[in-house]
């Protein structure tokens, strides 16, 4: 492999995740600034703790835990995405073609992750924010329940392009960030600590930017959505199970 | 599963279950193959692992001969393997139960004289355990990597229509070879990732009807659970399975009346059989699969679908490693079971 190589191709055929990264890193190392890796299949960690700003390509179907820790690269997976894909990444941007599993932007700390598909169950768990570090998680399709659970920080929009929202106990536990899903959310859906409000037209401003940068990843016209009638979930409180295990 | 009941080898399903290396550790890998044994059928293969054949198996020998007849009996072909220590000897028997010897006004009296003989041998703890004791079936397990156990047992020379695999990572109780999965009684296996945090409950329940359990570990009563649920009590697969891991009661009251009344009527039965904690379980008889997690979808569970193929898998990635054109991939719900039946 040439060190002014822009661009490195890797076959991922039955290679372990492990000289998988390697093979990563080095090319990252050696100045690529695209990567194309195909054939990938069930493969962990993909861009485990992968820094700098490159673009990954990844065709197949990667394993758990795509992008963790990662920060600063840009991951786009041609296809579905298994459990906790950007689980406590840091910064950098994660885009997924297809569906994911569960626990999707696990304890996320910066960045992005878009999902054009459906996630499934704790979409959002614990994500978290300080000062300016704050995550954004987008799926265009459904999430299932426990959405948003223990959320600390960040922002999680579900679209619901592809049918009704199916999470129930939305925010079970959450004490920061918020969670912006489209359409109405019946109160019923919401788990202990969360309240809807309604969004803002500040608030609106403030997601515009990101819906519209979702809405061109995957080829959607934006200003529908950017008009569409939105629901806001917020914390009630920050200590939400105060008094649930301890009496004070 | 291949609904029109057309065999496939061990070798796609070893490939698939090695996809997922990660979830194991080494301890305890396991198969259950359906279909493995045409020219026996009729008899229940006993599936035995015996500590030390020149002691232990006329023991056992003389007790299926006090209950009907060893059709045939042989040593499972085993191959070594330079990663799996061989502690035990797997044997086989075909075995004809006399229906006359057990207990009058049973339903299905050869199922009850294997079942007691299951229960009977393995706890006696006299270097035999009988790990699988189905018709036309075979559980091959061991403690070791699922390649090892595979290459052990040299599961590509098997055809089964139905298989089931799994790769375990003991965390509660100790890796031994009774420990791996899958676990089965007469026509059920299961195999199961999770933990059933109401094992205690559980046990107590199904012991009470005569079950005894030998395994030091949880999934071992699910194997029981089926087997009470659906061959001695007659539930279909759905309500067992809704019995289970039946609705939480915020969902009842939300249903419609009528559906109301026999969903409590069905967890108020059966409270002490319903199981609590983190599990996706995948279960197989002769004519059914069916798979299901727990109500707040703890442990993973993907479905994949191709013509009369249907796969369950913990990964999407194992699907596709056993079949790469596999034309539909859904995550079913929490609790919702998912289940295949061969065409009669």
């Amino acid at each position: 492999m040439s060190t002014v190589a822009k661009r490195v191709v890797i076959d991922g055929k039955g290679v372990h995740y492990t000289p998988l990264n390697q093979q990563i890193r080095k090319a990252v190392k050696d100045g690529a600034e695209e990567i194309v890796i195909s054939n990938v299949l069930g493969q962990r960690f993909i861009g485990d703790g992968l820094r700098g700003n490159a673009t990954i390509h990844v065709y197949g179907v990667p394993g758990g835990d795509l992008a963790i820790f990662m920060s600063g690269p840009t991951i786009i997976v041609h296809g579905n995405a298994e459990h906790a894909p950007g689980n406590t990444m840091d910064a950098g941007k994660v885009v997924i073609h297809g569906n994911a599993g569960d626990a999707v932007a696990h304890s996320m700390r910066g960045g992005k992750v878009f999902v054009r598909g459906d996630i499934g169950y704790r979409g959002g768990i614990h994500m978290k924010q300080y000062e300016a570090q704050c995550p954004i998680l987008v799926v265009g399709g459904s999430a299932q329940t426990f959405l948003g659970e223990y959320m600390a920080g960040g922002l999680l929009i579900v679209l619901g392009l592809n049918g009704p929202v199916r999470a129930r106990d939305i925010g079970s536990g959450i004490h920061g960030g918020e969670i912006v899903i489209r359409g109405d959310v019946d109160a019923a859906c919401l788990a202990t600590g969360a309240r809807k409000v309604p969004l803002a037209d500040e608030d609106r401003r403030r997601i515009a930017p990101v819906i519209r940068e979702f809405a061109g990843d995957f080829g959607l016209d934006p200003e529908p959505l950017v008009n569409a009638e939105y629901t806001r979930i917020i914390p009630a409180s920050a200590r939400p199970f105060v008094g649930k295990y301890t009496w004070e | 599963m291949d609904r029109k009941r057309r065999t496939m080898d061990g070798s796609g399903i070893r490939q698939a279950l090695s996809m997922m290396n990660e979830r194991g550790s080494g301890e305890g890998a396991g198969y259950v193959a359906y279909g493995i044994y045409p020219d026996y059928r009729d008899c229940y293969a006993l599936h035995v692992f015996f500590d030390n054949i020149r002691e232990n198996k006329k023991v056992v020998d003389a007790t299926l001969e006090q209950w009907g007849t060893i059709e045939h009996d042989e040593a499972i072909p085993t191959y070594d393997q330079p990663n799996l220590r061989a502690v035990h000897t797997p044997w086989r028997y075909f075995f004809k139960p006399d229906p006359s010897l057990a207990l009058p006004g049973s339903a299905t009296p050869e199922d009850e004289i294997v079942s007691a003989l299951v229960m009977r041998v393995n706890a006696a703890r006299c270097g035999a355990l009988i790990v699988s004791s189905g018709k036309n079936l075979g559980v091959f397990k061991a403690g070791g990597w699922p390649e090892d156990v595979a290459d052990f047992y040299r599961i590509e020379d098997y055809e089964g229509y139905t298989w089931l695999a799994h790769n375990r990572y003991p965390t509660n109780t100790p890796g031994w070879w009774g420990g791996a999965h899958p676990f089965n009684l007469l026509g059920w296996s299961v195999v199961h990732n999770g933990e059933i945090t109401s094992y205690g409950t559980n046990r107590r329940y199904i012991e009470s009807f005569g079950y005894t359990c030998t395994m030091f570990t949880d999934t071992e009563v699910v194997a029981y659970l089926i087997d009470l649920l659906m061959r001695r009590h007659g539930l279909d697969v759905d309500l067992a399975v809704r019995a289970l891991a039946p609705p939480f009661w915020e969902e009842i009251d939300r249903m419609p009346e009528a559906e109301q009344e026999w969903n409590r009527a069905l967890r108020l039965t059966y409270a002490s059989a319903m199981m609590n904690g983190p599990f996706a379980i995948v279960a197989a008889d002769a004519d059914t699969m069916v798979g299901f997690t727990d109500r707040s979808k703890l442990r993973p569970m993907v479905v994949g679908e191709c013509a009369d193929r249907l796969y369950i898998s913990s990964e999407e990635a194992a699907i596709r490693a056993m079949e790469p054109r596999v034309e539909s991939i859904t995550m079913p719900a929490a609790g919702e079971p998912v289940i295949g039946r061969v065409a009669p």
